[in-house]
C-alpha cells in the first residue's frame, strides 16, 4: 500500500490523463475543450519528468568541483520541453480557430454549430 | 554535398517555407514558383536516394555528425524510400496543380501563406519519413498536423474551420498517445533511436509496460490514419477543405501514417513480439480492417456530395492497407504496400478532378456531374481510369495490389478474406458507377428539355481546366495504367522492403 503510494506522481498522471480525455469529450463549449485537452496533455509532462528522476538525484546542472553527485536524468526533460512547444503551438491553433468560428457562427457551442450547420447543407 | 542529402530533404522545404510569405508579398506567383521548385528539388532528392539505396545498401546519416544511438539519425532503406518518393512525387503534382486551382478556394490576400504552410506540411512529412528517431518521429508527426490544420481552416467555407478544429482535437489526442507510448519504451530501454530500441527491446517483449506501450504507439497512429471506429474527423476534413488541399493531404497524410504503423510494427516491434503478447493484435488489426473495408465502401454509397463520398471511400481504402498489415505475411506487406502508392495516385487523381470541377462549375454535388464528359472530355477521362482502378480492374494498378492481399490471405488460410475484397470491390463499382454513368451517357442538367434534334449541329463547347491541373491529372491517373501494366518495378522495391520487414 505505501509503495503504491509512494509512487503517487505516477497517480496523478493517470488522473489528469482521464480528466482531460473525459472533458474533451463531455464539453460542449469549445474552449472548455481546449483546456481539457491542455490538462490531457500536461499529464504527459508529468509522466516524462517523474520517469527522470533518480533517487538522490539532484537538478541536471554541472557543479564545479563537486564530485559523486548523482544527477537526474535530462534526457526526458530536454524531450518535455520539445512537448511543451508543441502544446503551446497547438493550443495557439486551436484558439484561433474558436475565433474565427465564433466569427463565422456566432457561437462557440458544439450543439448549436452543429444545428448551423444543418441548416446550410 | 550528396552525404547530406538526407538532412537537405528536410532543411530545403523547411528554409524554403520561411522565405515563401516573404517573397509572396510582391506576387503571390513567386511563392507558387517557390513550392514548385522546392517540392520538385524534393522529388530529385528522393529519386537520388532511391539510387543510393538499391546501389549501395542503406543509408544511415548522423544529425550533425553525433553518432546514434546518442545523436539522431536519418536512417534510409527500402520501405522509407518508396514511400518518400510518393510523398515528393504527389506533392509535387498538388503544387503545380494548386496555381490555378486555388483562385477560386482561397482568398487572395491568405495564399502566400498557403504555400508557405503547404511547405511546412511536405517536410514534416518527409521529416517523419526518413527519420530514425521515435521521438523525432513525434516531433514531424506534430509540425505535419499543425500544418495540416491551418491547410484544411484556409479556405472560404466555414464548416472547414469546424472540421479542422475537431481534426485538431483528434489529431493532438492521438499524438499525445503517441508520445505516451514513446515514454513507456524510453522508461525500459533508455534508448530512442529506432536501430537501438529493435535491439534491445526483445528482452522485455512480456513486460506489461511494452504492451500499453505498443498499444499507445499503435492506437495514436490509427487515429491519424483515420482507421475505421475512429475515422469521424476525416469526412467533414477532405468535404470542406480546398480541393488541392484533399487530394495532397488523402494522397500524402495517411500514407505517411500508415509508414509509421508499419515502421512500429515491424521495424521496432518485431513479428516474435506478437506471439509473446498477452492477446492476440492480428485478429483485432484484421477485424477492424474488415469493418473498415466494408463501412467505407457502404457509407460512401449513401453519400450525395463527391468530396464526402471520396471521403469515405478512402475510409475504405485505408482498411486495405491495414488489412495487408495484419496478415503479417510478405505477400500481405506487398499489397498493402503497393497500395499505399494506388490510393496515392487514384485518390489524388480523383480529388484533382473534383477540384476542376469545382474550378468551372462551382459545385460537388454528384448531381451536378451530369453531361460534363462532352464539357471537360480530358479530365472525366482521367475520373474514369482511376475510378477503375480503384474498383481495381485489371490492368490497372488497383488490381495488382488487390491480388497479391487476396493470394496473401489465402496463402494463410483465411479464404473468407477474398470474398470480403471482391463484394467491396463491387460496392466501389457501384457507386462509381452512378458517376460515371452520369458523366458520359446523361445530359447534363437543364438541356434535356431543348430536344436533341436541333442540337445536333451545335456540339457542346469543351470547357476543361486550364493546363496547370490538367498536366498533374492526367500524369497522374496515366501512372494509374503504367504501373498497372508494368507493375515489375514498384512490386519489386516492395518485396525487398516488405523481406526485410517480416525476417
Amino acid at each position: 500500500m505505501v509503495e503504491l503510494l509512494a509512487k503517487y506522481n505516477y497517480w496523478i498522471v493517470i488522473i489528469l490523463l482521464t480528466t482531460g480525455l473525459y472533458g474533451v469529450m463531455a464539453r460542449q463549449n469549445l474552449i472548455k475543450k481546449i483546456i481539457a485537452l491542455n490538462v490531457f496533455q500536461t499529464a504527459v509532462l508529468l509522466f516524462y519528468v517523474s520517469m527522470s528522476k533518480i533517487e538522490g538525484g539532484t537538478a541536471p546542472v554541472l557543479i564545479k568541483g563537486a564530485k559523486q553527485i548523482i544527477y537526474d536524468n535530462p534526457l526526458p526533460q530536454v524531450l518535455m520541453l520539445t512537448a511543451i512547444v508543441v502544446g503551446i503551438s497547438t493550443t495557439a491553433v486551436a484558439l484561433t480557430f474558436v475565433t474565427l468560428i465564433y466569427r463565422e457562427y456566432g457561437t462557440i457551442e458544439e450543439d448549436q454549430i452543429l444545428e448551423l450547420n444543418k441548416h446550410n447543407d | 554535398m550528396i552525404k547530406h542529402l538526407p538532412a537537405l530533404l528536410i532543411v530545403i522545404p523547411l528554409l524554403a517555407a520561411i522565405i515563401t510569405p516573404i517573397i509572396g508579398r510582391i506576387h503571390w506567383v513567386l511563392s507558387w514558383y517557390t513550392v514548385t521548385i522546392t517540392t520538385f528539388i524534393s522529388f530529385v532528392i528522393s529519386l537520388s536516394l532511391l539510387q543510393t539505396v538499391l546501389l549501395q545498401g542503406d543509408i544511415s546519416y548522423w544529425m550533425g555528425g553525433w553518432q546514434p544511438p546518442w545523436g539522431i539519425e536519418y536512417a534510409i532503406d527500402n520501405l522509407n524510400v518508396y514511400v518518400m518518393i510518393i510523398v515528393s512525387f504527389m506533392a509535387l503534382a498538388g503544387a503545380i496543380y494548386s496555381k490555378n486551382n486555388i483562385n477560386v478556394e482561397i482568398d487572395e490576400a491568405r495564399k502566400p501563406f498557403f504555400y508557405s504552410v503547404y511547405l511546412l506540411f511536405v517536410t514534416g512529412l518527409m521529416g517523419m519519413v526518413v527519420t530514425g528517431d521515435i521521438f523525432n518521429i513525434y516531433v514531424f508527426l506534430e509540425i505535419t498536423s499543425l500544418s495540416g490544420y491551418a491547410l484544411i481552416a484556409i479556405g472560404k467555407k466555414r464548416q472547414a474551420l469546424v472540421g479542422a478544429y475537431n481534426y485538431l482535437i483528434m489529431g493532438t489526442i492521438g499524438a499525445t498517445f503517441f508520445l505516451l507510448g514513446i515514454g513507456y519504451l524510453y522508461l525500459m530501454t533508455g534508448t530512442l533511436n529506432i536501430a537501438d530500441l529493435a535491439a534491445r527491446l526483445p528482452e522485455f517483449y512480456q513486460t506489461k509496460a511494452i504492451f500499453t506501450a505498443f498499444t499507445f504507439l499503435v492506437v495514436g497512429l490509427c487515429i491519424k490514419l483515420a482507421l475505421f471506429p475512429m475515422h469521424f474527423w476525416m469526412p467533414n476534413v477532405y468535404t470542406h477543405a480546398p480541393s488541392a488541399v484533399s487530394a495532397v493531404m488523402a494522397a500524402t497524410g495517411a500514407k505517411v501514417a500508415a509508414y509509421a504503423i508499419i515502421r512500429v510494427m515491424f521495424t521496432v516491434f518485431e513479428p516474435e513480439f506478437y506471439t509473446l503478447a498477452p492477446f492476440n493484435i492480428q485478429p483485432i488489426l484484421l477485424i477492424l480492417a474488415v469493418a473498415a473495408i466494408l463501412a467505407g465502401s457502404i457509407m460512401a454509397l449513401a453519400q450525395t456530395d463527391i468530396k464526402k463520398m471520396l471521403a469515405y471511400s478512402s475510409v475504405g481504402q485505408i482498411g486495405y492497407i491495414v488489412l495487408g498489415i495484419s496478415l503479417m505475411s510478405v505477400n500481405g506487406m506487398i499489397g498493402s504496400l503497393i497500395h499505399l502508392l494506388n490510393h496515392a495516385m487514384m485518390k489524388g487523381a480523383l480529388f484533382f478532378v473534383v477540384g476542376a470541377v469545382v474550378y468551372r462549375t462551382g459545385l460537388t454535388s454528384i448531381e451536378n456531374f451530369r453531361g460534363l464528359g462532352k464539357k471537360m472530355p480530358l479530365s472525366m477521362a482521367a475520373f474514369t481510369i482511376a475510378a477503375l482502378s480503384m474498383t481495381g480492374v485489371p490492368l490497372t494498378v488497383g488490381f495488382v495490389s488487390k491480388w497479391y492481399l487476396a493470394v496473401a490471405s489465402i496463402e494463410i488460410g483465411m479464404w473468407w478474406l477474398v470474398p470480403v475484397i471482391l463484394l467491396s470491390s463491387l460496392l466501389t463499382a457501384i457507386y462509381f458507377w452512378r458517376i460515371i454513368d452520369a458523366v458520359w451517357f446523361k445530359p447534363a442538367l437543364g438541356e434535356e428539355s431543348h430536344g436533341h434534334e436541333h442540337d445536333d449541329h451545335q456540339k457542346p463547347k469543351s470547357n476543361d481546366a486550364p493546363a496547370s491541373m490538367l498536366i498533374p491529372t492526367l500524369t497522374v491517373a496515366m501512372l494509374c495504367l503504367v504501373f498497372g501494366v508494368f507493375a515489375y518495378a514498384p512490386v519489386s522495391l516492395a518485396e525487398k522492403a516488405a523481406v526485410i520487414l517480416l525476417k
